[in-house]
């Protein structure tokens, strides 16, 4: 996983390279100043980090139905981080033009986001199968190493999204 | 330096797009560099390639052999040291020399009243513009002897590199890039080259020829240039055609209608020596033959056949042919 | 035995199974030897592919303004051949050769995860597939063809829209973006097996050569591949929702391409040589009856290639117009990976310096392979010097240096390779004869051709030109290239055939037919699905030896 998750990163350091080369270089177009800083959802996806934690330990110590709770608990705040990011990109497009044919900001933009919003669908795919094992009581201790790996790409998931967060919100303005 | 002779012969090379037959400044820099460089690498081919096929001979399975294993022998410090010093000096030689060569190329001064040309790469054809001069032209560069020109390399479309091996180093035409490059060259005559970045197509017919010419030359070729093009009643019909059909939605010719900027700038046509950037000789059958089809000399050039009539093909050549 | 049972596993019955039967075990298994040799056979399949494509190239270039294909179609071709023989040819060769070794090498049953193993050879050649469809798909918009033509690096702008109509270049895009999931999955496979799966006594400074080229260039992949897999992205991105990275018209910029596909394409081309090195320094010492002369240092130079290999890209860019420092530090960084690489060469040396070399059709190939490699990589620290390169990039000169890389050390060491290791996969010896006769002809086409292409570029010869003119001093040299391909072309069949032919007809190979020293050599030829009845246990580099030689084993020395 740690291989992958390196391999992963490297696609997403391009996408960030784009993305700050291009800073300021838009000839014309919304810039960002019109993006909101996602203060609540970034807090709500890096707490699914530490629900995620409390999970796989749950799941150490035999004990499945709070392992299912913390589970649960944590493909909740990814999905809210999913859809507050839809609700954003919906104003953007909608209230101030910008998709990602506008300029270079909004091709650098919306593809690095993007290419996150993409890995944490997966990932709660990944999540949302597991969570219907556990539902149906398939979910066992000695599954503890694999929900581990699992969580190291949520984890993973999560430090791309202080990185982008670094980049587009603070950096780049 | 023997190599560079045979390559070379500067006064009549076997080659006219020899890298080791410099005709201007920086080609020269390039040059001197590279005969060091070659030098230290034969030199150690032969020491390595030799050691190697020593080793090889020396230490073959002979035919009486005991069948015993040799001697293992599992490394040696001092060895390895000695052939990761003498590695490390080599490197740090061949680096400085090459620092030197770009600082002399990249870092030369550039004269006030140096020659400027402003080169823009199109697919498949060069345009160079005098600015200052009100000069457009294309596909046959002008440059005087013995003094700097500086080219700005700019690209209409896709990527394309200027090369032209006996006056210099290449430097590539990248839109959105803006590039800059000098010669200097020391004779005069005609100087050849090619687009050197795949662009498309006709990558392979972007031909360059670079005439070197004495100022008093130069600066006639220039006057010249810069006049509008020859309004003669006689080509009344030519021109008329040239105007209103697509022609002039690409080529421009100064003082008429015709403002088209995609394709080459028609306006002293027949100064230039060659059609297509340097594909054919500039004749009138040769020309009139490029309008009916281009694809004929340069096929994927981004010249449509125009659907002529055999009459208004003469009567168009004609006109060009006047545009001197 | 008959010939059926030679790739059976012990035990199973000798009578012949029906086709569809055989082809259905090799299409689902996900054992690593079978993988192996899947990934192989594929290799070779597009090698004939890619050489034909290169061959009709040589015919259009035999003498100036030739009309046998198009100036469309040559571009076509070079695309192809490029694109194929990087990513089709080359990178399933070396995937093939780690796949069915390193698991045999380190003492271990399999990779460490099989089925990962599998779905990274399907697509793999799935994305072979998706490229060569573009031959016969449909044309697309305004007629443009379907084959890409952008060149295997498909430089912005020419890959926007504007310039390359239609679905040509989408087809190099979506083809490599396929078989590069398949390289990060098997590069992670990989890492993973060599990490966690060697067998008791086997630290990692006990493991073969192979082993450790083969972890290095695991880890090249795991770095190198998402730039280009972010790139095309990107590419996809600008055709096909109007986004700007490298459009040039709305401000982006091609310059960025170019250094994307560059920090993947260097550290590509050391995941092709690494496993070269490997078959070297795996045939070598076994020929020369000695031990690898500095084991500590071959590892340490490898990873040190490694690193260097991520910070030379724009040796790649030397006419783009980078400044002085950009020139400086890449031309620094080019010329210092050439210190642990001639180190390499050197200690090859040392090994065969002082032992008994035999000159079977393995180490012929190894052989040559150092004096051409010795040469390429000469040409290299030339074209390392930035203002050396303002002369020669986009030339013949290149071409000739990178084929030589390529062909006169890769290939020539893959060559080595398929004799060492075929009795191991197959349990029959191949026909010396036909080998050398395979290794000579080949030898010679290599150097009629490569040799002389250096001068073209030389002389100013470009690339990518689908003719040339008349009285550049260029005619004569292109035909003398051309007709080296006829010798290459003599040798490769001869290789084919002796491949099949020795399948059918060589004699039995027996476990250790070349006395040597690594683990594979310890189980039967071919190894049985579960590769060691039981798992070994090693006290050194060279575990054989310490068994034939139990008065002097290597584990006293090292």
């Amino acid at each position: 996983m740690l291989s992958l998750i390196t391999a992963e990163s490297a696609i997403f350091v391009i996408f960030v390279v784009a993305y700050l080369f291009y800073v300021g270089k838009s000839p014309s177009g919304p810039t960002p100043a019109v993006l909101h800083t996602p203060i609540f959802l970034s807090v709500c996806l890096l707490s699914s980090s530490w629900t995620i934690h409390r999970a796989v330990a749950a799941l150490r110590r035999g004990e499945i139905a709070s392992f299912a709770g913390w589970w649960l608990a944590t493909f909740a705040l990814g999905a809210v981080f999913l859809a507050g990011t839809g609700l954003e990109w919906r104003h953007l497009i909608v209230d101030e033009g910008l998709t990602i044919r506008t300029n270079l900001f909004g091709t650098t933009y919306y593809s690095l986001v993007g290419l996150h919003a993409f890995h944490l669908t997966a990932g709660l795919l990944a999540l949302g199968t597991v969570l219907l094992f556990a539902l149906f009581g398939k979910v066992k201790q000695q599954h503890a190493a694999h929900a581990d790996v699992l969580s190291l790409y949520w984890h993973f998931v999560d430090v791309v999204w202080v990185a982008v967060f670094l980049v587009v919100y603070v950096i780049g303005r | 330096m023997s190599i560079g002779a045979v390559l070379g012969q500067s006064a009549s090379p076997l080659s006219p797009t020899s890298i080791f037959a410099p005709a201007s400044t920086p080609a020269q820099t390039i040059f001197d560099l590279s005969m060091m460089v070659i030098a230290l690498v034969v030199a150690i081919f032969v020491i390595v390639g030799g050691l190697i096929a020593y080793s090889v001979v020396k230490f073959r399975k002979r035919r009486n052999d005991d069948g015993r294993e040799p001697a293992q022998v599992y490394g040696s410090q001092q060895v390895e040291l000695a052939w990761t010093i003498i590695p490390v000096i080599t490197v740090l030689v061949l680096f400085l020399a090459t620092a030197r060569a770009v600082l002399a190329v990249q870092g030369a001064s550039k004269p006030k009243d140096a020659v400027e040309v402003t080169v823009v790469g199109h697919q498949f054809w060069w345009e160079y513009q005098y600015p200052g001069k009100k000069v457009v032209t294309a596909n046959e560069l002008h440059v005087p002897v013995g003094e700097k020109t500086f080219l700005k390399l700019l690209s209409a479309d896709t990527d394309h590199s200027f090369w032209v091996p006996r006056l210099g180093g290449k430097t590539d035409l990248v839109p959105n890039h803006p590039n800059q490059m000098w010669i200097e060259p020391r004779e005069t005559g005609l100087f050849l080259g090619q687009c050197a970045q795949y662009c498309g197509t006709q990558h392979g017919m972007m031909l360059l020829r670079i005439y070197v010419d004495s100022r008093t030359d130069f600066d006639r070729w220039l006057k010249e240039q810069a006049t509008l093009a020859r309004a003669d009643d006689a080509f009344a019909e030519g021109r008329k055609i040239f105007e209103q059909t697509a022609c002039i939605n690409c080529h421009a010719v100064a003082g008429t209608a015709a403002n088209g900027r995609f394709g080459p700038d028609l306006t002293h046509l027949m100064s230039r020596e060659t059609l297509g950037a340097g594909v054919v000789r500039n004749t009138p059958e040769n020309l009139r033959r490029w309008i009916r089809r281009p694809d004929d000399f340069k096929p994927g050039s981004l010249m449509p056949p125009m659907g002529l009539t055999e009459q208004q093909l003469d009567a168009v050549t004609t006109y060009l042919a006047s545009l001197r | 035995m008959s010939t059926a049972d030679t790739l059976a596993w012990p035990g199973t019955r000798t009578t012949s199974r029906p086709l569809v039967d055989k082809l259905q075990e090799w299409v689902t298994t996900v054992d690593h030897k079978r993988l192996g040799i899947l990934y192989i056979a594929y290799a070779l399949f597009f090698l004939v592919v890619a050489g034909i494509e290169a061959t009709v190239m040589r015919i259009q270039l035999i003498r100036p303004h030739n009309a046998f294909v198009s100036p469309q179609n040559f571009n076509r071709l070079f695309t192809m051949h490029g694109t194929t023989m990087i990513f089709f040819v080359a990178m399933p060769l070396v995937f093939g050769f780690a796949n069915y070794l390193v698991p045999l090498m380190i003492g271990a049953r399999d990779m460490a995860f099989p089925r990962l193993n599998a779905f990274s050879f399907w697509l793999t050649a799935f994305g072979g597939l998706i490229l060569h469809y573009s031959l016969v798909g449909g044309y697309g918009l305004y007629g443009a063809g379907t084959v890409p033509d952008v060149g295997w690096w498909a430089y912005a702008p020419l890959t926007a829209k504007t310039f390359s109509p239609g679905h040509s270049s989408d087809y190099w895009t979506l083809s490599l973006l396929v078989s590069g999931f398949g390289s990060i999955l098997t590069a992670v496979n990989l890492i993973a097996t060599t990490i966690s799966m060697r067998c008791r006594g086997m630290t990692l400074g006990k493991m073969p050569l192979l082993a450790w080229l083969s972890l290095v260039m695991a880890g090249l992949v795991i770095l190198a591949v998402g730039p280009l897999t972010a790139a095309q992205i990107m590419l996809l991105i600008d055709r096909y929702l109007g986004g700007h990275f490298f459009d040039t018209q709305a401000g982006g910029s091609a310059v960025l391409w170019m250094h994307f596909f560059w920090i993947f394409g260097h550290p590509e081309v050391y995941v092709l040589i690494l496993p070269a090195f490997a078959f070297v320094s795996e045939i070598v010492p076994v020929f020369s009856r000695k031990a690898m002369f500095g084991y500590p240092i071959m590892v340490a130079a490898t990873i040190a290639i490694g690193f260097i290999s991520c910070s030379v890209w724009a040796h790649h860019m030397f006419s783009v117009g980078m400044s002085v420092g950009g020139h400086l530090f890449f031309t620094v960084t080019t010329m210092a990976i050439a210190v642990p690489t001639g180190i390499k060469i050197f200690n090859w040396l040392a090994t065969m310096w002082g032992g008994k070399i035999y000159f079977k059709a393995p180490m012929l190939f190894c052989v040559a392979f150092l004096f051409q490699f010795l040469i390429a990589g000469l040409t290299g620290v030339m074209l390392a010097s930035s203002a050396f390169t303002w002369q020669t990039a986009g030339s013949y000169f290149v071409v000739a240096h990178f084929h030589y890389v390529i062909i006169g050390g890769i290939l020539f060491a893959a060559f080595g390779a398929f004799y060492y290791w075929y009795p191991k996969m197959t349990g029959r010896m191949y026909s010396e004869t036909l080998a050398k006769w395979h290794f000579w002809l080949f030898l010679i086409g290599f150097h009629v051709t490569f040799d002389t292409m250096h001068i073209p570029g030389l002389l100013g010869m470009p690339r990518r030109i689908y003719t040339y003119e008349p009285g550049r001093g260029w005619d004569t040299l292109n035909l003398i290239v051309t007709i080296g391909v006829v010798f290459q072309a003599a040798g490769v069949l001869t290789f084919v055939f002796n491949l099949v032919r020795s399948y059918l007809r060589g004699r039995p190979a027996g476990s250790d037919p070349w006395d040597a020293w690594t683990l594979e050599w310890s189980t039967t030829s071919p190894p049985p699905e579960y590769n060691f009845a039981t798992i070994p246990t090693v006290k050194s580099r060279r575990p054989l030896w310490d068994l034939k030689h139990p008065e002097d084993p290597d584990w006293k020395y090292e």
